[in-house]
């Protein structure tokens, strides 16, 4: 069972709402990966929508968690803001925070991420941060009330998936209790399956979904694969070594030699 | 058979144009003049369905095709069939891959191809997808036209009426207007703009991979381009923001920088009525018909949309059951 913020949840994977086809794929697709939490992101003329925006009322019938995000905002003031509608729309104090530094490569702007973080966490939001892999951001990040990380493996929509496992690893020794989820990066369901097996909580994914030609089957196929990662977790998986092991003992055999 | 038609947008347009070829006695209410709040008035007119299906379903790709051939017919000489040029920028090239494994009915080109397509690109793309089955038309021209000859073959225009009397169809073709009215139907709103520039020849539309957008340049003649359209998930038909007009701007800059010289002559909002599949949808409620939920697809649509509804709407008609 994975707790975010007190929420008990059976699924690790985290599903965005963006780019499908349509909104029913959309649907498709969360119904096939049995995903709990989607994120969404609040633009500010969508919900400035006379009818408070159609898309919503779907994204709330679809009858999961809403973990709104603040994609696209480039600074502390924007981020907060949006933060606040999105606490209005959807009745719900998570918002997934991404202060974006960079145009090109989407970086995360860890300084303004932490300045949003603290601003948020003292006004009761639970803030689920999008972040580096940097230990000590993640560190400030904590001490600015966040109890949940969330760090890249590769930028977002690159499909590139884990690029620097060392850093990864080390950031769950680091933060040994810290539910900590992958955002962003991830193209292939091995990607998932990888960095469950590296001890992360969940995964977090929107293009590997929505971009795939078949959304709800690759919905359903990177499920499967963050569970296999979990699993193998939880079994214990041997360690690699330089030479062969023979499966069954040789003692006793005959030897000719 | 008498059949009032409302709303003139592209869709009610192919349903009058439908309705009449089989002999019905068609009147058009259409509440706005000159089209004003009809989304078709701020379209492409590209008739792709071939591109289309990178993120559209299934029928959007067999029920576009014959659009082509619709429009070539309804209108004859408006239909411009030079086919539909992908290109990407170099750092988003692997995107072109992406979009040519979810598409069909494409041409790989080299560098030199391009040139010899459109000329005014030269140099600029090393490769890019060819879509030659697909075609494009002036929707604004298409629809003014389509107009004039309804009512040259005697279908009535009206303004919007109450009176739903004394018709034994009623079509509700209103679009966007019915969204807080029609269940499941909601907004996507879409900016685009006008430019003009002598510098930038082109003869069809030349589509722009993006990360977010899915940008198009379509020449309309005499140096006026078309570039749209943002795909936002809101019925807000207010002026375009700045963030869009940027996007918008910098596909146009980075297809061509002698755009950066072309005049911006227009903006335009339009509210896409769409359902949760995003394809358009035909609902009975008595003797009333309506058609609605075209999406980013009027054009490509309306054809095969307006050919099934008349269908039906006949042979309603002919058991007796729709009067």
């Amino acid at each position: 069972m994975l707790t975010l913020y007190g929420q008990e949840l059976r699924s690790r994977l985290l599903l965005g709402t963006a780019r499908y086809p349509s909104p029913a794929s959309l649907e498709d697709a969360v119904r096939s990966s049995a995903t709990e939490v989607v994120t969404v992101s609040l633009r500010r003329e969508t919900a400035g929508g006379k009818q408070g925006g159609g898309f919503f009322e779907l994204i709330r019938a679809l009858g999961v968690r809403v973990l709104p995000n603040t994609a696209g905002c480039h600074s502390v003031s924007e981020a907060v803001l949006t933060a606040k509608m999105a606490r209005e729309v959807f009745d719900t104090n998570w918002i997934k925070l991404e202060v974006i530094g960079h145009q090109d490569t989407l970086q995360p702007d860890v300084f303004g991420l932490v300045e949003a973080a603290r601003i948020l966490s003292a006004e009761g939001f639970e803030v689920f941060p999008y972040t580096t892999d940097d230990l000590v951001v993640g560190e400030h990040l904590v001490e600015a009330g966040c109890r949940v990380l969330m760090p890249w493996c590769a930028p977002i929509g690159s499909a590139k998936g884990p690029q620097n496992i060392s850093a990864l690893r080390a950031m769950r020794a680091h933060f040994p209790d810290m539910p900590l989820i992958v955002d962003a990066g991830i193209g292939r369901p091995s990607h998932a399956t990888a960095v469950m097996e590296l001890g992360f909580d969940a995964v977090l994914l929107n293009t590997a979904v929505a971009g795939a030609a078949k959304p709800a089957l690759m919905a359903s196929a990177f499920a499967r694969a963050i569970d296999a990662g979990r699993d193998a977790l939880e079994a214990g998986m041997l360690e690699p070594r330089d030479f062969a092991v023979p499966s069954t003992p040789v003692i006793g055999k005959a030897v000719f030699a | 058979m008498r059949a009032l038609i409302k709303g003139a947008g592209v869709v009610g347009l192919a349903f009058a144009h439908e309705l009449t070829a089989r002999g019905v006695e068609v009147t058009v209410a259409e509440r706005q003049p000159d089209f004003g709040g009809a989304a078709s008035w701020f379209a492409g007119g590209m008739l792709a369905p071939w591109c289309e299906r990178e993120s559209a379903e299934e029928p959007v790709l067999t029920r576009g095709i014959a659009a082509i051939d619709w429009w070539d017919r309804a209108l004859p000489g408006e239909v411009s069939r030079n086919g539909t040029l992908v290109v990407a920028p170099p750092r988003d090239a692997g995107e072109l891959k992406r979009f040519a494994s979810r598409t069909s009915g494409f041409e790989w080109l080299d560098a030199e191809a391009v040139t010899a397509l459109e000329p005014a690109l030269a140099g600029r793309f090393r490769e890019a997808l060819f879509f030659p089955g697909e075609a494009h038309l002036d929707p604004r021209r298409a629809l003014s036209l389509l107009r004039q000859k309804l009512v040259e073959s005697g279908v009535a225009l009206i303004g919007e009426t109450d009176s739903d009397g004394g018709y034994d169809l009623i079509a509700d073709c209103r679009g966007a207007a019915r969204i807080s009215s029609t269940a499941g139907l909601r907004g996507v709103r879409g900016e685009m703009l006008y430019l003009q520039s002598d510098e930038v020849e082109l003869s069809r539309p030349v589509r722009l991979i993006h990360p977010r957008i899915p940008l198009y340049i379509v020449p309309r003649g005499n140096g006026l381009f078309m570039c749209g359209a943002t795909m936002i998930e809101s019925d807000d038909g207010g002026p375009i923001t700045v963030r869009s007009l940027m996007e918008l701007l910098n596909a146009a800059y980075a297809l061509h920088p002698a755009f950066g010289e072309a005049r911006l002559l227009e903006t335009g909002t339009g509210v896409r009525p769409a359902f949760a599949d995003n394809l358009p949808h035909i609902n009975r409620a008595g003797n009333t018909i309506a058609l609605n939920g075209l999406y980013r697809h009027g054009f490509l649509l309306s054809p095969a949309l307006a050919e099934e509804a008349a269908d039906l709407a006949l042979a309603w008609n002919l058991k007796g059951d729709a009067a």
